[in-house]
């Protein structure tokens, strides 16, 4: 099962970032939880300088921007 | 045949940037010649009437600048893909204080600001041992500074203009972080910023180059998405007032004569963030009616500077008393660019 967290304070590129995190995950047809980090000191334990960022399994995969789905699904299957 | 599968055509990615790029030049040329058909001949209005001048003005500028916008959003979107904040910061971080200010507020100007990022960028900054003026020197010219803005002056008054107004920002946003800096008000961040540990992240992975064109023309999108409204409202109301509004009328409320002109339109200048796109067409058409250029550029600099959707955001990492400094002494130096201005200009 794989972990994937949005970092994000909830506005709109943080949303996008989770809907495209939800069809990356449909598209690489894995398991996988997905979870938001919303307040500032757990945002900033990722030491990411820009939201929204993007965790999958403990590991900051992007920043500042947002991934689309098919970006992500070709992480998930890395 | 479905949607999906007509998707997985591809055009390859070198075809369809050369068709794009010929299309966007292809309207930027046909565009006067078109907006002076539509304006003199389909409509009949008479060349050099109230009426004509300001609809030609108006079916002119509108395409000329949501162009503009189009293109150079896009380059600029794209070629800042490369510039890395955690490159950034590192090179902030180990600086003198005169040159860690200065290269600040220059990076500032290539960076993207939203200020969704405002918390962690300042956070982050902070825990790398980037000094607070000079952090504060960035925050300054990071939305001050910015493209849109930038192209909307550019494509409505000329390069002189939006170079002043870049050098003007830049000398605000220099001497806020040098003030700032001087003043040592470290203990107004919020306690808990000291606290975080904060790691340093390296993305995963690197964004191909159709990723980074990707990423670009999604944020454009967005972006004219957002201020195309206000680009054609404000560009309505710019040539109603081309056509229309009496030059001394504006002479007498905004001119070098009334002293309290520039303080007053940077208090108006605020809390219009969200209408930067709106109010540059605006203030171009005061300033062809004899509004000064220092108070023209005070007002659009508070416009684009201080918004109070940031000072919200902001409060989350400083006490009241540092976002007050803050708002003080980038309000003291917009309206002292502003006076300088005038001077000159008188």
């Amino acid at each position: 099962m794989t972990n994937i967290q949005v970092l994000g304070h909830g506005c709109e590129n943080c949303k996008r970032l989770e809907a495209n995190a939800r069809e990356a995950v449909a598209k690489a047809g894995i398991e996988a939880q997905i979870t938001k980090v919303t307040d500032d000191p757990g945002i900033m334990a990722f030491g990411i300088l820009s939201t929204p960022g993007l965790v999958i399994d403990g590991k900051v995969a992007s920043y500042g921007r947002v991934p689309s789905a098919d970006e992500i699904a070709r992480w998930l299957k890395a | 045949m479905t949607a999906s599968t007509l998707r997985r055509v591809r055009v390859p990615l070198p075809l369809s940037v050369a068709a794009a790029v010929v299309a966007w030049l292809v309207a930027w040329f046909a565009n006067l010649p078109l907006a002076n058909w539509l304006a003199f001949d389909v409509l009949r209005l008479e060349a050099g009437s109230h009426l004509g001048e300001a609809v030609a003005f108006f079916l002119l500028d509108t395409p000329k600048v949501l162009l503009l916008l189009l293109g150079v959003v896009t380059v600029v979107s794209f070629l800042r893909s490369f510039v890395e904040p955690e490159r950034v910061r590192r090179a902030l971080a180990g600086r003198g204080t005169l040159p860690g200010t200065v290269a600040a507020a220059s990076f500032g100007i290539i960076t993207p600001f939203c200020s969704c990022s405002a918390v962690p960028l300042f956070i982050g900054f902070v825990e790398a041992g980037v000094p607070l003026g000079v952090t504060f020197a960035f925050l300054v010219s990071s939305p001050m500074v910015n493209e849109v803005a930038i192209v909307l002056l550019w494509g409505l008054f000329g390069p002189g203009i939006a170079l002043a107004y870049m050098a003007a920002g830049l000398a605000v946003a220099i001497t806020s972080g040098l003030v700032i800096g001087r003043l040592g008000l470290e203990r107004y961040v919020e306690d808990y910023v000291w606290t975080i540990r904060a790691g340093s992240a390296m993305p995963t992975f690197r964004p191909t180059l159709a990723d980074r064109l990707h990423d670009a023309w999604r944020s454009t999108a967005d972006i004219l998405g957002r201020v195309w409204p206000w680009v054609v409202g404000g560009i309505a109301v710019g040539a109603f007032i081309h056509g229309f509004v009496p030059t001394d009328l504006v002479v007498s409320i905004g001119g070098s004569g009334n002293p309290l002109a520039v303080p007053a339109l940077v208090a108006i200048g605020v809390p219009l963030y969200s209408n930067a796109a709106g109010t540059i067409p605006i203030v171009e058409a005061l300033l062809g009616k004899g509004l000064p250029l220092g108070s023209a550029l005070a007002f659009m600099m508070a416009v684009t500077a201080l918004s109070v959707p940031e000072l919200v955001i902001l409060r989350r990492v400083m006490k009241p008393r540092l976002l007050a400094v803050f708002v003080a002494v980038v309000a003291s130096g917009i309206i002292a660019i502003g006076y300088l201005f005038n001077a000159v200009a008188a």
